[in-house]
């Protein structure tokens, strides 16, 4: 079955300038995304994960943030085009975002209930009154009883919060939800209901997602497809059996490895040698070639292109070119 | 196989306006030297505080630390107790002097305890520290803020080695890391323990970690022990039903449609004067009225397996 795009990112670069130099954080990524599927976006502190996010969104401080290129289209329409005003329309509306921490994305001073008929009450032309009864069914939805709407972030667990601030991010009917480390702050039974919670709304609104994430056990839980980011490059990108089960680049290969392996008794892992690159300075040719296995002296001097595995797997990487 | 650690019935409260916060309530076990025991839970079920408790950076409210055979819960001062025992702190960023530079981070326990006699030993010393943990020489000179996390977790290991300790506390060491350096840290506190003979309490929330390094595991749920076992007996065959829900929670990297995930329903409940019964009774499934009247002796099930759950053979199917 063959869905239309929705999001098609295409070349996005993004840099921070800053006194010490430019921080290259985005580097030429491009992806799409179709109606109501999930793309994993993985990759470790600093690869440029949040930034590509806040790029969609156009929320990258400037300064010192500067979208230097590439296109970014919604729904056929260049967002990198769109104005200030325009784009405060597709905030909470057709795009919306759940953050990492729940704890600092809710507004201390304002009852839930009052942040929930805010975000609807922007967005569509409601009374005060609807608004509120709508706040309460989206509680209601997350597993929160709407008699709880009186109360403040902090009467709630950090759970709770986070069903709080999904219950937000869906209150508008969105097309599509970045969310960004949504369960990262959270203990293992708790992000088990939340990916729970995320799964069955899926079905229930067909919500495309972009799951952005550093938890492979996270991808392989919700993603339909997913994209390695490194340095800010996309390395690999394919479904989700395709990556699991048919790594290829060795950036993918490595991460796999530094898991240790809750089936089997080996007694040492194989981490990836090296640390991340510095995004101020970043090797020549491919990002990964100082850490990698396999580099040979072409590594260095050329950048790998794209590279079609299968008509849905990509890899960026010299040894399959 | 020598004991080097034994707990016995320790407690640690904390005094709230609210009332008396049960951190640790009643916990026994012992580790064997050169052994790693696990200890996992998750946030507030006390783990964090059984490891102050036991180095005594928290003093005992009841209940008996024994180390090397020797009590030591009352001991005041005790400078040789602390070059015996040493911690690793979770937390690189906020765990050193911001204005103290590397070489002088590690080389503070040993000019406190006077180890070196004069300044050439101290600096050899210290570079054969950070030679240990690689940690390249050119960062002695440098100041924490200037590295990543990895390298400042490495810091924090140069300096538990410095004293050449016996016992370490190791509170989450790995997880602010991301995976690649999480791999590399766990590899380099393998390789000093298999080399130095070090004994560690190892305390994290992340489950394929604690298996991957531990010889035991002991399961903590709000200030009590439920579950310890070998490391493999425990993943093969969980007996109690929190330490089947933690593991049944955890999103492993792997396809597998057919797994059956058992989502915990509710939250982990107030350790702040905890009623009588088995802690886990409001989130258990198959709790019925004594769970929540009487509390569950820890009893030995299978060999070397304990679990504390009062109908743990029944929903086990094992026999009395």
């Amino acid at each position: 079955m063959e869905q239309e795009t929705l999001l098609s990112v295409k070349d996005l670069t993004i840099h921070y300038i800053t006194d010490d130099g430019v921080m290259k954080a985005v580097n030429g990524i491009s992806f799409d995304l179709k109606k109501g599927e999930t793309l994993g976006l993985v990759g470790e502190t600093g690869a440029g994960k949040t930034t590509t996010a806040l790029g969609i969104m156009r929320l990258v401080p400037d300064p010192p943030g500067k979208i230097v290129s590439g296109e970014i289209l919604w729904n056929g329409k260049n967002l990198l085009k769109v104005g200030k005003l325009g784009m405060r329309a597709i905030r909470g509306k057709e795009i919306s975002m759940i953050f990492q921490d729940p704890m600092t994305s809710l507004n201390p001073v304002m009852t839930v209930g009052a942040q929930l008929s805010e975000v609807i009450r922007i967005h569509e032309k409601l009374s005060r009154a609807d608004a509120a009864i709508r706040a309460g069914e989206m509680l209601e939805l997350v597993g929160i009883p709407s008699e709880r709407m009186d109360e403040y972030p902090h009467q709630f667990s950090g759970g709770m919060k986070q069903r709080v601030v999904i219950a937000m991010a869906l209150a508008c009917n969105p097309l599509m939800i970045i969310a960004d480390e949504p369960t990262t702050a959270l203990d293992v039974t708790i992000q088990a209901q939340v990916l729970d919670l995320m799964r069955s709304l899926r079905e229930k609104f067909g919500t495309a997602t972009l799951m952005i994430t550093h938890d492979l056990g996270v991808v392989a839980e919700i993603c339909d497809r997913v994209a390695i980011i490194y340095a800010g490059q996309i390395v690999e990108q394919g479904t989700l059996e395709e990556i699991y089960e048919n790594t290829k680049h060795p950036y993918t290969k490595g991460l796999f490895a530094s898991l240790p392996d809750m089936s089997s008794k080996a007694h040492r892992l194989h981490p990836i040698k090296g640390l991340m690159p510095d995004p101020a300075n970043l090797p020549s040719g491919c990002p990964f070639h100082p850490r990698c296995d396999h580099a040979r002296p072409e590594c260095a001097r050329r950048t790998p292109v794209r590279t079609e595995v299968t008509p849905s797997h990509f890899v960026n990487c010299l040894l399959y070119e | 196989m020598e004991t080097l650690l034994r707990v016995e019935h320790l407690k640690k409260y904390f005094k709230t306006p609210r009332g008396m916060l049960h951190a640790v309530d009643d916990v026994s076990f012992t580790i064997g030297q050169g052994k790693t025991l696990g200890v996992v839970g998750e946030s507030g079920c006390g783990k964090s505080t059984l490891g102050r408790v036991i180095i005594k950076l928290l003093d005992a409210t009841d209940g008996r630390v024994y180390f090397e055979g020797k009590d030591i819960t009352d001991a005041k001062g005790d400078m040789r107790l602390r070059r015996d025992m040493q911690i690793i702190f979770q937390d690189p960023f906020s765990s050193f002097n911001p204005r103290m530079s590397i070489s002088e981070t590690i080389a503070e326990p040993l000019k406190i305890h006077h180890l070196c006699r004069s300044r050439d030993a101290l600096n050899r010393r210290v570079t054969q520290l950070m030679d240990t943990v690689g940690l390249a020489r050119r960062f002695a000179n440098s100041y924490p803020h200037e590295l990543d996390g990895g390298r400042r977790q490495r810091i924090g290991i140069a300096r538990a080695l410095a004293l050449e300790p016996k016992f370490i506390v190791c509170d989450e060491p790995v997880s602010a890391l991301d995976v690649s350096i999480q791999a590399q840290i766990l590899n380099l506190m393998q390789d000093l323990q298999a080399e130095k003979g070090f004994t560690y309490l190892f305390i994290t929330h992340d489950l394929s970690v604690v298996k991957h390094i531990s010889d035991e595991i002991m399961v903590m749920y709000l200030g009590v022990m439920v579950e310890k076992s070998r490391s493999d007996d425990l993943f093969d065959q969980p007996l109690h039903p929190y330490t089947k829900a933690l593991l049944s929670a955890i999103p492993e990297p792997r396809i597998n449609k057919t797994r059956r995930r058992e989502v915990l329903q509710g939250e982990i409940t107030s350790p702040v004067n905890p009623q009588p019964g088995c802690r886990f009774a409001a989130r258990c499934k198959y709790a019925k009225e004594i769970c929540t009247r009487q509390n569950p002796e820890l009893q030995e099930v299978c060999p070397g397996h304990m679990a504390a759950c009062h109908f743990v053979r029944e929903i086990n199917g094992l026999q009395e």
